[in-house]
């Protein structure tokens, strides 16, 4: 939740709901941009994420440093695992339910 | 050891090593406060601890949002999924393994409670349209970070008219946190690292009032080794200088003004609480979001009887004390013995940004000192 992932537009939805499509490292999954509307992002721009909201545009070269900050952080993998979660798609297609990593604990 | 790579350019961490070294004045010892749970993580992932003087103190402040959270609430919550089957209890993966008095979201689900995680609150609202005949709750938690998000979802939630919808509002504010630090009688500070993400949605003018009334210096940093030591440079500076101002290390990131389109959200849907309670810090005033009164049909704390559980801290357990900076991690008796990564027992233990979680799992990783080298032990 406190993580900021980097990513870079890659469209914007029409309509009056401020969404965009937004890629982190070859993962595409819908943004909210509505946080941005003071200065929205266009196509190919980059954009730091929390909790499925564009909060902030960045250059490229702090995408990339963002982007090495959480591989050092060993938090690449829980990053991605929020990213292909949104959408509700957590990769085995159960809407919302635990991913194959998140056992519960007895 | 790959570690090497990851740091940018390590002559720059040496030059402001130096500098810091030259700053400092032999005779003092700091106390300088990193506000945000992120900065600890990074602090102690890097090592930076061994990189500075001896005489500089780094005090880990409350900015981790599940460890200050009051068990109780986690309790409440649960207690409305618990007690009405309908219910779909969401929150981020995040707050699963944190233990409420009656277990955490993972066991009540094992007992059969409908608990599921999303990764962001539009999400949650995507989760109720998809099952009108169910009432989606989900447990808003976070600081200036999260909240925006939390309201904007909210005010489509009463824009798209969705009813089975709502709120359970845990988002706290960092300033009054702040204050109640700085009242603390047996706390002594020089200066503040402060938030970088939360500051980009506040800005720098929120933190103006630590520099003019309280005479402390911030400067809101960003998460490399090289901002959090350029951080510290800028810190050391004023205060040798014996100024006291806010300064923006993390320019490139965080506004001066903050995003007004998210602060606007914010106050469209949240007022703050006249009072709540902090995890270690006890009741601060108007340090706490609640859901304004045209939002209360999305507001599960009015939608649904909640029980407002209390729930002491384990007595052993000296998180208070941690989070104010008073104790060290491993000076807390239950320290890596009952209360460890694996089973957290005090809420600091629980998250990776918890400065106990962090100390334990850094506390015997080699420092960025041998990572890189002779170049920075050379000036050691």
């Amino acid at each position: 939740m406190c993580l900021a992932i980097p990513g870079r537009i890659v469209e914007i939805a029409a309509g009056q709901n401020l969404v965009g499509t937004v890629e982190v490292t070859g993962v595409r999954r819908k943004v909210q941009l509505g946080l941005l509307e003071d200065d929205l992002p266009k196509a190919g721009d980059w954009v730091l994420i929390h909790v499925g909201f564009a909060m902030s545009k960045i250059s490229e070269q702090d995408a990339q440093e963002q982007m090495s900050l959480l591989s050092a952080l060993g938090e690449t993998e829980q990053a991605m695992e929020e990213v292909r979660g949104y959408g509700l798609e957590n990769g085995d297609g159960h809407d919302g339910h635990l991913a194959w990593n998140e056992k519960p604990i007895a | 050891m790959r570690y090497v790579d990851e740091f940018r350019d390590p002559e720059l961490i040496t030059r402001a090593s130096e500098e810091i070294r030259r700053l400092v004045d032999p005779e003092r010892h700091y106390r300088i406060m990193e506000v945000c749970g992120g900065h600890t993580h990074a602090i102690y992932r890097f090592g930076l601890k061994d990189i500075l003087p001896s005489n500089i103190e780094l005090i880990h402040g409350p900015g981790c949002p599940v460890c200050v959270l009051p068990m109780g609430r986690i309790d409440d919550g649960l207690a409305i999924a618990k007690n009405n089957p309908n219910v779909i209890f969401v929150a981020f993966g995040d707050m699963m393994r944190v233990p409420g008095a009656q277990g955490s979201p993972f066991e009540h689900k094992a007992r059969g409670t409908d608990v599921r995680i999303v990764y962001s609150p539009a999400d949650a609202l995507e989760l109720a349209r998809k099952n009108p005949d169910k009432e989606v709750v989900f447990f808003a938690i976070g600081f200036e970070t999260t909240a925006p998000s939390t309201a904007l979802t909210l005010m489509n939630a009463r824009m798209q008219d969705v009813r089975n919808f709502s709120v359970f509002c845990n988002h706290v504010t960092i300033v009054p946190a702040i204050r109640a630090i700085l009242d603390s009688p047996d706390m002594r500070l020089d200066g503040f690292i402060g938030p970088g993400h939360v500051s980009t949605v506040i800005g720098c003018r929120p933190y103006e009032w630590i520099a003019t009334v309280e005479g402390k210096p911030v400067v809101t940093s960003g998460f490399e080794p090289l901002d959090l030591l350029q951080s510290i440079v800028m810190l050391l500076r004023q205060l040798r200088a014996g100024e006291a101002r806010v300064e923006n290390q993390y320019k490139r990131v965080v506004p001066w003004e903050g995003n007004r389109a998210a602060l606007k959200v914010m106050a469209e849907v949240f007022e703050l609480r006249p009072y709540f309670e902090w995890r270690g810090l006890g009741f601060i005033s108007q340090s706490a979001l609640r859901i304004r009164a045209q939002y209360a049909q999305w507001d599960a704390e009015q939608r649904f009887a909640v029980p407002e559980t209390r729930v002491a801290d384990p007595k052993a357990a000296q998180c208070g004390e941690v989070l104010k900076g008073v104790l060290k991690p491993a000076q807390c008796k239950l320290f890596g013995k009952e209360c460890t990564p694996e089973h957290p027992i005090g809420a600091l233990m629980v998250s990776s940004e918890g400065s106990c979680a962090a100390y334990y799992n850094y506390e015997y990783r080699k420092s960025l000192v041998s990572r890189i080298g002779p170049a920075v032990s050379r000036v050691a």
